[in-house]
């Protein structure tokens, strides 16, 4: 191994943290704004507190968790039992580093370009979905391994939710393939950059972008489809038996889930890093118009960050029939639907794309 | 630096298929199964084919895997007893497979060795989503067909032999529901 590999495996390993970091600290923060809002929505003030406007609240989350007694159940799996919440992270953290933040930045006054994306991968659309369905299995485990009838219920609800809803999810991710004729996630914001940054995906798959919202609503078990964890039948779910830092860990697996599912979102059909006249104000290639792109990106998720956080102080939940039946005969038609409707788009007009 | 990480995935994978036959809770035996297949996905990334990688976790870690799984915890499998006994005759037979297989390994081994065919590198494109999409629905179009019939036959053969078994309840009673 020669010095430059050396080099560019720290460099990854650094952008890779760094990544980490920022998504952290935006996850941390989204669980206060959730407080917030929640509270805003049902008429009263939510943590406060702590720092000025409550600020400081995540972490004193944090503290109280790590410094909690954390209770293993007697008759539990051991193994299975410490296994799950390190997979449900980890799945979580993983698919972080194919998605593109924003076009290459040229950092001012010297030469260096730097790629606002960790990994280029051919099938960048593919490993997000593989790493996705490997996160079942955390909750599934957890569900099995404490022992408890509740968590496994729990577990077993959220196995088959899951399963049923990646099948429209994933479906409604094949127009937008379709559309962009590549899996990479780059490319795929690449091409919808025309029309002064507003060519997105949503205007040619409008049904795909709808299906895809309320799948990955439920493939992140939120309200209204948080029958996983249905306090009033449930107790909480598969996580009934985990305290302390283990359970903060799956409390943070479901809030970066929130976060991949709407960079996913922004990504496949809101142009990605694209704002519209960007391009035209500051020019393809210089450090604003990096910024200002980078800066959209984020807002953008932010949006359907707020959207997951208004649905909670908004709608009920479902039954688990109603769930299941909802799922496969009404989600599944529209979503083959949508591919028809977008292939024939594609196949009539083929000079549009 | 890439024979550290073959070694890396190769260890695991078959460190995990051992586990997959040795241990005696199924569960356990599953878990180390879908190991097996993301250690095998991690050999075909570094091999140069990321779709295969990435349909080899989606298709097998991330749906056949959480069936099984489910169907384990649904049934609540005990752990298996120690019935040895009855499949003692099998051993023999085993070592003996085991035996041609490693010997079939060996000589592929040895006559990779002594071919002259140049290895493909890793930067090809063969095994890229393009290159595998327009070899499916051109050159191998029939099989593909052929394959997603077969698919569908075992979907419907399932559908009938559980409803016939009364496993999915007669057709009223579905309706009723």
């Amino acid at each position: 191994m020669d010095s430059q590999t050396a080099i560019d495996i720290a460099l990854k390993f650094a952008a890779i943290s760094v990544a980490f970091v920022v998504v952290l600290l935006v996850v941390a923060y989204t669980v206060l704004a959730e407080r917030r809002i929640l509270g805003f929505i049902q008429g009263r003030l939510g943590p406060n507190r702590v720092g000025p406007g409550g600020l400081l609240q995540p972490f004193a989350d944090l503290l109280k968790f790590i410094l909690k007694e954390d209770i293993v159940p007697d008759k539990s799996t051991r193994f299975i039992y410490f296994l799950a919440p390190v997979i449900t992270t980890m799945a979580a953290l993983m698919t972080m580093i194919v998605y593109p933040f924003g076009p290459e930045i040229r950092i001012p006054f010297t030469n260096t370009v730097i790629p606002l994306v960790i990994a280029h991968f051919d099938v960048g659309l593919l490993y997000v979905l593989g790493i996705t369905s490997v996160g079942v299995y955390g909750i599934m485990l957890a569900g099995w391994s404490s022992n408890n009838k509740y968590s496994l219920m729990g577990g077993l609800r959220s196995s088959a939710q899951m399963i049923s809803y990646e099948l429209a999810l994933g479906l409604s991710l094949i127009g937008v393939i379709l559309l962009a004729g590549t899996l990479d996630l780059a490319q795929i914001v690449e091409r919808q950059s025309g029309w002064h940054g507003f060519r997105w995906f949503i205007f040619f798959h409008p049904l795909g972008f709808i299906i895809y919202m309320i799948a990955a609503i439920a493939e992140t078990n939120r309200v209204p489809f948080d029958l996983p964890e249905a306090e009033t039948e449930l107790v909480a779910g598969f996580h009934t038996e985990y305290s302390a830092m283990k359970f903060a860990l799956f409390f943070l697996a479901e809030y970066i889930n929130m976060f991949t599912v709407s960079m996913l979102a922004t990504t496949l059909f809101l142009g990605g890093w694209n704002v519209p006249f960007a391009e035209d104000i500051f020019g393809r290639g210089t450090f604003l118009f990096g910024l200002v792109s980078a800066i959209g990106f984020l807002l953008k998720v932010i949006f359907f960050l707020f959207l997951y956080i208004w649905l909670r102080g908004t709608l009920p939940r479902f039954r688990f029939d109603q769930l299941m039946s909802f799922g496969w005969k009404i989600l599944l038609p529209f979503a083959l639907l949508s591919i028809f409707l977008t292939s024939t788009l594609i196949f009539l007009f083929p000079n549009l794309f | 630096m890439l024979v550290l990480l073959f070694i890396l995935f190769g260890a695991m994978a078959i460190g995990c298929a051992l586990a997959v036959v040795a241990q005696r809770n199924p569960l356990y035996s599953a878990i180390s199964l879908i190991g097996v297949f993301i250690s095998l996905a991690c050999l075909y990334v570094m091999l140069a084919a990321p779709f295969i990688a990435a349909v080899q976790v989606i298709v097998y870690a991330g749906a056949i895997m959480v069936l099984v799984v489910f169907v384990i915890m649904l049934l609540n499998v005990e752990e298996e007893e120690h019935r040895r006994s009855r499949l003692r005759f099998l051993v023999p037979a085993a070592v003996a497979l085991a035996a041609v297989l490693i010997a079939e390994v060996a000589f592929i081994l040895v006559s990779v060795q002594e071919s002259r065919v140049v290895p493909t590198s890793s930067a090809s494109d063969v095994g890229l989503t393009q290159s595998i999409g327009a070899a499916l629905f051109t050159r191998y179009l029939l099989p593909f067909e052929i394959t997603s019939i077969l698919l569908l036959m075992a979907i419907v053969g399932a559908m009938t032999l559980a409803r016939r078994s009364g496993l999915l309840g007669s057709r009223d009673q579905l309706k009723r529901d």
